[in-house]
């Protein structure tokens, strides 16, 4: 009880410094980072917008040490492409790990991964005369775990936050269903429970280990960090399997494997202009 | 003071009666929606605000309209705004007071409501309008009240009032610049990225709000007695006109820019509130003619207020320009801009919303619970008024 | 004091009103409640007395723990024995029914937790 006062007294401290001092120590203070940690992470941006950095490189190239991890994914859609049922077990094996419940109807929907046309998942990219395979290829959609979350800045009470490992992280049993989050996200990621999601889920068929939500909150991917946080790799990783379909890792560590496969393909991001930069990367 | 609210006529009954029918009805509409969840109402997965939150919008601006009744009066020292002024603070608490109760109704789990104070976050633009709507709110029902009572027993009101008087005025802009921030700081939703979000509530903010306080002024006279005087009327009908225009004119440079850098983006909602969007050979267009009616109403309403006759001989006409503003902005920012934000979604995708019944019957009554707290508090403002007078 | 007549026997009503749920259950005070204890296992994760009176906070810090901090370590001990921090799939692991263990003193104590909105309770 006593450390909800003193969290409260801090945020209401910070809040009077906001009005004093402007939104730059807010920033600070919230962040907790001094002004060389926060030079640091504009270093980190920068290398993290995709533009190719070579370790020891002159110019601002240079890599910056960074701490903690920042998991990321590629979706390759040239596999999926050759293993077509590949995206409908994926879906379903994400849906049914995490007791995703199924409605009917569109407006009471939800979903954590799903499957669109390449126009409705790249809008910002040129549609014109595309080659056949890219046109017609179904994109895997999910949370893009961004590095600048903009629903983690909209929500007023941190249900949402980025956790240590790069997660964007939902806490259910603090969401007040506003949904401003939703209104915030660039990517559509993001489902809200309309009804009692226990409706739309057969509760003899669930995951014991994993709870559902309830109704009134807002819920998306949560990149598995349930099983991350145990050694394992997210479901949908899991169950492409040796397709390679789905590659996941940690974006800060120069030797994994997602860091190979990115420096070997062209890959691309769902709207890059969007400033989020986005922890999911498509090889189309 | 409250014991003059006691007192009326069988036509203030009636119509206290009128409104707390549906008060009633949207409390029972509460109960279901509270019991079954939000899945009762039209929002959907694209379209996750509706009907509660763009009245909600709406209404800030009906609230922050108030100030420009009070700073005339006690800025300029505008002598003719005397007896209107306490019209336009108590007009901001009715409206504040819906607001609050829009966003209470939208939350999906209001029970944890609280979390907002309990674990802030100051990067939230929720959290500053939560700190200014509330802190307006307090304002209005110090400043209102203390003033009241001084006036009551006349004598000057005492000094020290001055001061959170003077801190309303930054406040009633602050309340509709924090709200449009709500919308113009997110990154993907291009019909309401724009700078001129913040400027454009306010100008529609200072018609809508003073247009109503006009139309209850001439309503007041007729069945209350109370003659807010002609030359006060005449000056809130310039400041309605003038704000009026300015919004339009906000509007037209988003039409502008949209059509004339041709970025789909900043086209897609403008053209799909207007003229519908065309979607896989299905013609999306459910709020076109609420847009077109926000351009007849203003036409009209600005022609009413600008010809001579209509503005300044008949009290009726009069009445109905300010009337047609009042409506032409509630279409435009009551329904137009919360829920054209929505088309295309991030996924240009298009989803049309409609609102239920049990939806529409809890707006309703949220504006009827408005009314019905604007009328007690007029009734005792205009008591206190006639027994100065007396 | 004006209107004494009515103002006294309002209040005393108001009074009555208000305690109503005192009286009314003055001396029907039911039988304390008995949950049912894992057969499995001897001890829990803290002594019986701090479980009955802090499994909420308990809960709520590993909550905070596993969801915020994302320590998901298994960190909780029951003697050598380590066990992840979780309800779902650690105390309803030996408390195997919510009935007869969870339920007994929360309906007797008139308070319902939210836990089970979500999380799942084991099948019984």
């Amino acid at each position: 009880m006593d450390k909800k006062r003193r969290d409260f007294l801090k945020v209401a401290g910070a809040t009077t410094l906001a009005g004093l001092g402007g939104p730059a120590i807010v920033e600070r203070l919230v962040s907790g980072s001094s002004p060389v940690q926060a030079k640091a992470a504009h270093g980190e941006r920068l290398a993290g917008h995709g533009a190719d950095t070579h370790a020891g490189a002159a110019g601002h190239g240079e890599e910056t040490v960074k701490s903690g991890n920042r998991f990321g994914m590629i979706v390759d859609l040239r596999k999926f492409k050759q293993y077509p049922e590949l995206i409908e077990k994926v879906v379903h094996a994400c849906h049914a790990e995490h007791n995703v419940p199924h409605f009917p109807t569109r407006k009471d929907e939800i979903k954590w991964i799903w499957p669109t046309e390449y126009e409705k998942a790249f809008t910002e990219h040129s549609q014109y005369y595309k080659d056949k395979p890219t046109i017609s290829n179904e994109v895997l959609v999910l949370c893009n775990h961004c590095d600048e979350p903009p629903c983690v800045k909209a929500c007023p009470t941190r249900a949402t936050f980025k956790n240590k490992d790069g997660i964007v992280a939902m806490d259910y049993h603090r969401c007040i269903g506003c949904r401003f989050c939703m209104a915030a996200c660039p990517y559509g990621a993001r489902s809200f429970n309309w009804l009692d999601p226990r409706v739309g889920l057969d509760m003899n068929h669930i995951n014991r280990y994993f709870p559902t939500r309830m109704r009134g909150v807002v819920e998306k991917c949560n990149f598995c960090a349930e099983r991350i946080g145990l050694g394992k790799k997210p479901k949908c990783v899991e169950v492409c399997g040796e397709t390679r379909a789905m590659i996941f890792g940690n974006l800060n560590d120069p030797n994994s494997e997602i860091r190979k496969a990115l420096k070997e393909n062209y890959t691309i991001q769902r709207k890059p202009s969007a400033g989020t930069h986005p922890s999911v990367f498509y090889i189309v | 003071m409250f014991e003059k609210a006691l007192k009326g006529n069988n036509y203030y009954w009636i119509w206290l009666a009128f409104l707390g029918t549906f008060m009633g009805i949207a409390a029972f509409c509460y109960v279901r929606q509270f019991n079954y969840g939000l899945g009762l109402t039209g929002m959907s997965r694209d379209v996750s605000w509706g009907l509660y939150i763009s009245q909600f919008t709406f209404l800030v601006g009906v609230a922050a309209g108030g100030v420009m009744l009070v700073l005339p009066y006690y800025i300029h020292n505008y002598k003719a705004f005397g007896k209107i002024t306490i019209l336009g603070e108590f007009l901001a608490i009715s409206a504040l007071l819906m607001c609050l109760s829009f966003i209470v109704v939208d939350l999906g789990q209001p029970m944890r409501m609280l979390n907002v104070i309990f674990h802030a976050q100051p990067r939230s633009m929720l959290f500053y309008d939560m700190i200014v709507l509330n802190g307006y709110l307090f304002l209005n029902i110090l400043c209102g009240w203390v003033i009241l009572t001084a006036e009551r027993k006349q004598v000057p009101p005492p000094k020290w009032i001055y001061f959170f008087v003077y801190l309303s005025i930054p406040f009633a802009v602050s309340i509709h610049t924090v709200t449009a921030m709500l919308y113009c700081g997110l990154p993907g939703r291009h019909f309401w990225l724009s700078a001129i979000v913040a400027p454009r509530f306010l100008a529609s903010a200072f018609a809508a709000g003073p247009a109503l306080i006009v139309v209850v002024a001439l309503i007041l006279k007729r069945v209350a007695d109370f003659d807010a005087g002609k030359q006060a009327l005449d000056k809130v009908a310039t400041i309605v006109l003038y704000a009026a225009l300015v919004n339009v004119f906000f509007v037209g440079l988003e039409f502008f820019v949209g059509f004339y850098s041709n970025i789909p983006g900043h086209k897609h909602t403008l053209q799909y509130l207007f003229f519908g969007l065309e979607h896989h050979g299905h013609m999306y267009n459910n709020l076109v003619p609420f847009m077109w009616g926000f351009v007849v109403l203003f036409v009209v309403g600005v022609a009413l207020l600008s010809i001579p006759y209509t503005r300044k001989q008949n009290d009726f006409w009069l009445g109905a320009g300010c009337a047609a503003i009042f409506i032409s902005f509630w279409l435009d920012k009551g329904i137009g801009f919360v829920l054209g934000g929505f088309v295309p979604s991030p996924l240009d995708e298009i989803t049309e919303y409609y609102p239920t019944a049990n939806e529409i019957f809890i707006a309703l009554g949220i504006w009827a619970m408005g009314f019905f707290v604007l009328t007690i508090l007029y009734k005792i403002a205009i008591g206190v008024e006639h027994e100065i007078e007396a | 004091m004006y209107d004494s007549g009515k103002i006294i026997p309002g209040l005393i009503i108001f009074v009555l009103f208000i305690t109503f749920p005192v009286w009314y259950n003055h001396g029907a005070a039911r039988a304390v409640p008995q949950p049912e204890l894992p057969k499995t296992l001897k001890e829990c994760v803290l002594p019986a007395a701090d479980m009955r009176s802090e499994h909420m906070q308990l809960l709520n810090q590993w909550r905070d723990k596993v969801l915020r901090t994302g320590d998901r370590s298994f960190d909780v001990k029951i003697g050598d024995k380590e066990y992840q921090k979780s309800l779902m799939n650690t105390c309803m692991q030996c408390h195997t029914s919510k009935k007869k263990f969870c339920d007994t003193c929360h309906t007797y104590a008139s308070v319902t937790p939210y836990c089970w909105d979500c999380h799942i309770a084991p099948v019984e």
